[in-house]
């Protein structure tokens, strides 16, 4: 195969005239145009002639060899370019830094472009490339870059603009309190483990002297100093590391509602009661080792379960800090970049092109065209001019403009969306999960179990009847049971995270386990979400000239124009943009003929034109009730061409809800687009859908979503955008698709980070799988509580059995749970 | 045999230094962060070298 390779790959490539230059800072051939015989060093662009430069003059060049060691290639550098100056804002350094002792600050930045050992090498010599910077560590487990910098010697944004200028681009996060308390959370959690498992493993030696000396025959004083020995360590392992049974099973009392918990602190309550009144009372049996192995298995389950847990929930937090909200303040005759929940009311910020508007507020100066999609759920842009309101969370198109701010932060319509979505999410009832639900029979069956037991040995043998009755309370102290879901659960969050699906928690994987009614969005999660150009009816040859015109535009029809059309070899020599139309003058690049040329919509060519003729119109209008925008073309003052867009259906949508729709699903469509662009949509994937409806604004499909649910139906919502951010909330499971907004993925409970709706097939796939080796997990670990129930009701349970049949049940689950695949995707043939 | 009555409490008492060790790991952050320190361990410290050739941003060619 390398061989194969290695001679393919002079052919394939063409013969250099002299041995090809390498970038001497990532690897990455040199242009010919950038080629400079005289230097030593080469450079594929500036990005990396800068960095190389910034290591050289901090004695950093260590930095390649230490890449070279880890085998890494260096890939180009990515710089953001931004200023960073909302950094030094005292509010942001009040909430995000915290001052130590000295005037050192500390603050965390989550980096981006971290590759390699030779990045972390780099990262923590931040303090030579800016000497402000005191001590930086990198934590490779969050992605996190903690530093502490003098602020006397230079303003943060300055640190920022370090890290931005060697290709890590710097993300503040403000979580530190937060962190900081999951960190305590951890530790608690871990030294509870390590000390259960110390424990557990001296009794267990006890417990061995004690079965071997039964069956050699030892000493009745060595064997109650074995016991009272066994007694001494068990009993902090049952009342301070398994406190916490204890209090889950009383909570779980108290709330009325099944738990885990409830089982396990009954087995550990009676096998500790019944032991230690038999070390007492020097005879009898005693399971010391037994409750102490099951204490240290279930906190084992209980600590995987937490750091996969968090693992997800950490990185759609870190998703979340990803969008800094910060607007350009307009001071006098200055730009100030502040944050955006700072901005006096009545203050006018200006909205650059490609910029998120984070205020809500009334345009003054400008026009433009708005992308409103992740709020609305409309695909086409909106015009908007002086005196028109804009709403965070839209995104501006073609021209900047200037906005007198009305509302900020929480007041704005996507600040009240997201408070409606944290409502909805708080009074949503808890999952209770399978494990939970059969714990709930089970105590019953083993309180009844027991209770027979006690009454049938009384009459039979009154002496051993509390004997007995303790053995069947541990031997079906449900361990297997209790680590069956967290292992499983566990396992199935990591595959699911490699394959590109985050689960904010283990019980949405079963939840999802189960099909319902699957409500889409339209824009953005089963289309594309970006215009492209279906239709063209007109002259070939002007394809060049509205290319050229449109070359330079960022409006969504420029786009396509762009991504349909190529470059043009055309020179456009003039263009002035309307937020719905473009005027411009396109010729040959020598200075012969020129044409003008109108693209734009109806309203806008007949405006320039004067009037259109009859079919131009009809065309136009039927293209619109096919639910695609029309775009008419003149050139030279006469309709030539009209071109049609649409919002083009993913390409994997009809495969993926195929998939679905085998697994049980339905489906349902609710968009805040036109009903005949839903329409067509719909037609075009040609799967049959219970309901399709458009122009449902975000109450709506909150409603649609209750109403769903009230009706008993299982409902799950799909979808990218603030729109359909409350109804995620609402529903049994929200499902962000990936390139969705910040606050929808903040009300998701499940989102995908690989673009198209496959990802929502395989997570549907793989929750079934995951819930079948759950439901597998449930029934070994029954079956051997049948077979202890068995031995301890006939008598013939003795502590020697319940310490081998505890780890047999636990190991076989647990191997069932870690071989099983669950979210692998199917091979590609 | 009669050791056995000494030799328990020793153990025991030795297994607590070892516990009261984690407690203090645990606490200390030692397992906060197991990702980080194994890529840390290939990076070789300058310290020596620049020593000798004095403050390593004069070094630079």
């Amino acid at each position: 195969m390398s061989a194969a390779v290695e001679i393919g790959r002079p052919a394939a490539a063409p013969v250099p005239m002299q041995p090809e230059a390498q970038c001497a800072h990532c690897g990455l051939p040199v242009p010919r145009a950038r080629l400079e015989p005289q230097h030593q060093e080469q450079f594929c662009c500036d990005g990396c002639q800068s960095v190389f430069a910034i290591l050289h003059s901090a004695g950093l060049e260590e930095y390649y060899s230490q890449r070279e060691a880890s085998d890494a290639r260096g890939g180009t550098p990515h710089r953001s370019q931004r200023q960073f100056e909302e950094l030094d804002e005292p509010a942001f350094l009040q909430s995000h830094c915290r001052p130590e002792a000295g005037g050192v600050m500390r603050s965390e930045f989550f980096v981006e472009g971290v590759h390699c050992s030779a990045c972390v090498w780099l990262l923590e010599r931040l303090p030579r490339v800016t000497p402000a910077v005191l001590e930086a560590r990198y934590d490779a487990t969050r992605s996190v870059l903690q530093i502490a910098w003098d602020p006397t010697s230079a303003p943060l944004s300055d640190v920022a603009r370090a890290l931005d200028s060697l290709g890590y681009t710097p993300h503040p996060t403000h979580s530190t309190t937060l962190a900081a308390e999951q960190r305590k959370g951890d530790r608690a959690l871990l030294l509870r483990l390590g000390i259960a498992g110390a424990l557990a493993g001296n009794v267990m030696l006890m417990a061995l002297a004690l079965y071997s000396g039964e069956s050699a025959g030892m000493a009745a004083e060595y064997a109650t100093l074995f016991r009272w020995g066994s007694l001494a360590i068990a009993t902090p392992a049952v009342f301070w590391a398994g406190n916490l049974f204890f209090r889950g099973g009383l909570a779980a009392l108290r709330t009325r509602t099944p738990h885990m918990d409830l089982p396990v602190s009954l087995g550990l309550l009676a096998g500790y009661l019944g032991s230690a009144a038999n070390t007492l009372r020097g005879r009898g049996e005693v399971y010391f080792d037994s409750l102490c192995t099951l204490i240290f298995l279930l906190l084992v389950g209980r600590y995987l379960q937490r750091t996969h847990q968090r693992r997800s929930a950490k990185a759609s937090e870190l998703l979340n800090a990803l969008a800094p909200t910060t607007a350009s303040l307009i001071d006098g005759d200055e730009l100030r970049e502040v944050p955006a929940s700072a901005l006096p009311i009545g203050s006018i910020v200006e909205i650059r092109v490609g910029e998120r508007v984070t205020v809500d507020g009334v345009i003054c100066a400008g026009s433009s065209a708005l992308d409103t999609s992740l709020l609305t759920g409309e695909s086409f842009p909106e015009e908007v001019s002086v005196g028109d309101r804009v709403h965070a969370g839209t995104t501006n198109l073609s021209a900047p403009f200037r906005v007198r701010v009305e509302s900020v932060g929480g007041d704005t319509r996507l600040g009240r969306l997201m408070h409606s979505v944290e409502t909805t999410q708080r009074e949503r009832a808890p999952i209770v999960r399978l494990a939970d639900r059969v714990a709930g029979y089970f105590v019953q069956a083993i309180v009844a179990l027991a209770a027979v037991t006690l009454l049938v040995w009384w009459r039979l043998d009154a002496s051993h009847a509390i004997d007995h009755t303790v053995a069947l309370l541990v031997v079906t102290c449900p361990c297997a049971l209790g680590m069956a879901t967290p292992l499983a659960v566990s396992a199935a969050l990591r595959a699911a995270a490699r394959s590109g699906i985050l689960f904010k928690g283990g019980e949405f994987i079963e939840e999802l386990a189960r099909p319902g009614i699957i409500v889409f969005d339209k824009t953005g999660t089963l289309t594309e979400g970006r215009l492209a150009l279906t239709s063209w009816c007109g002259e070939e040859a002007h394809k060049q000239l509205v290319s050229a015109a449109e070359a330079t535009s960022g409006h969504p029809i420029a786009r396509a124009f762009q991504r349909s059309f190529g470059e043009s070899p055309l020179h456009c020599e003039s263009r002035e943009e309307h937020p719905a139309g473009i005027r411009a003058r396109v010729g040959a690049r020598d200075g012969q003929r020129t044409h003008e040329v109108l693209v734009g919509s109806q309203s806008f060519v007949r405006a320039a034109l004067g009037s259109l003729p009859i079919s131009a119109v009809t065309r136009a209008q039927a293209h619109a009730a096919a639910g695609r925008t029309p775009v008419l073309v003149a050139v030279d003052g006469e309709i030539t061409a009209i071109a049609a867009f649409a919002d083009t259906v993913r390409a994997d949508a009809e495969s993926s809800l195929k998939k679905l729709a085998e697994l049980g699903f339905q489906f349902e469509v609710l968009s805040g687009d036109d009903q005949r662009v839903v329409d067509a949509v719909v037609a075009e994937l040609g799967i049959p859908m219970l309901d399709a409806r458009g122009g449902a604004s975000p109450e709506a499909k909150l409603a649609t979503v209750t109403a769903l649910r009230a009706e008993g139906q299982r409902v799950f919502m799909v979808g990218d955008g603030v729109n359909d951010a409350a109804a995620m909330a609402a529903a049994n499971v929200g499902i962000a698709v990936h390139g969705g907004a910040e606050a929808c993925l903040a009300a998701a409970d499940v989102f995908t980070t690989r673009p198209g709706l496959s990802t929502v097939a395989l997570a549907a796939e793989g929750a079934k799988r995951t819930l079948r080796v759950i439901r597998i997990g449930v029934g070994l670990s029954l079956a051997y509580n049948l077979l202890g129930v068995a031995l301890a009701v006939s008598g013939r349970l003795d502590p020697l059995w319940a310490a081998i049949l505890m780890p047999l049940s636990s190991i076989s689950v647990v191997t069932a749970a870690l071989r099983a695949r669950t979210f692998t995707a199917p091979e590609t043939p | 045999m009669s050791i056995i009555f000494l030799i328990l409490p020793v153990t025991l008492l030795l297994s607590a230094g070892a516990v009261a060790a984690f407690a203090w790991a645990t606490r200390s952050g030692q397992f906060d962060d197991l990702e980080t320190p194994g890529i840390r361990a290939l990076h070789e410290e300058p310290r020596e070298c620049t020593e000798k050739t004095g403050n390593p941003s004069d070094r630079t060619s």
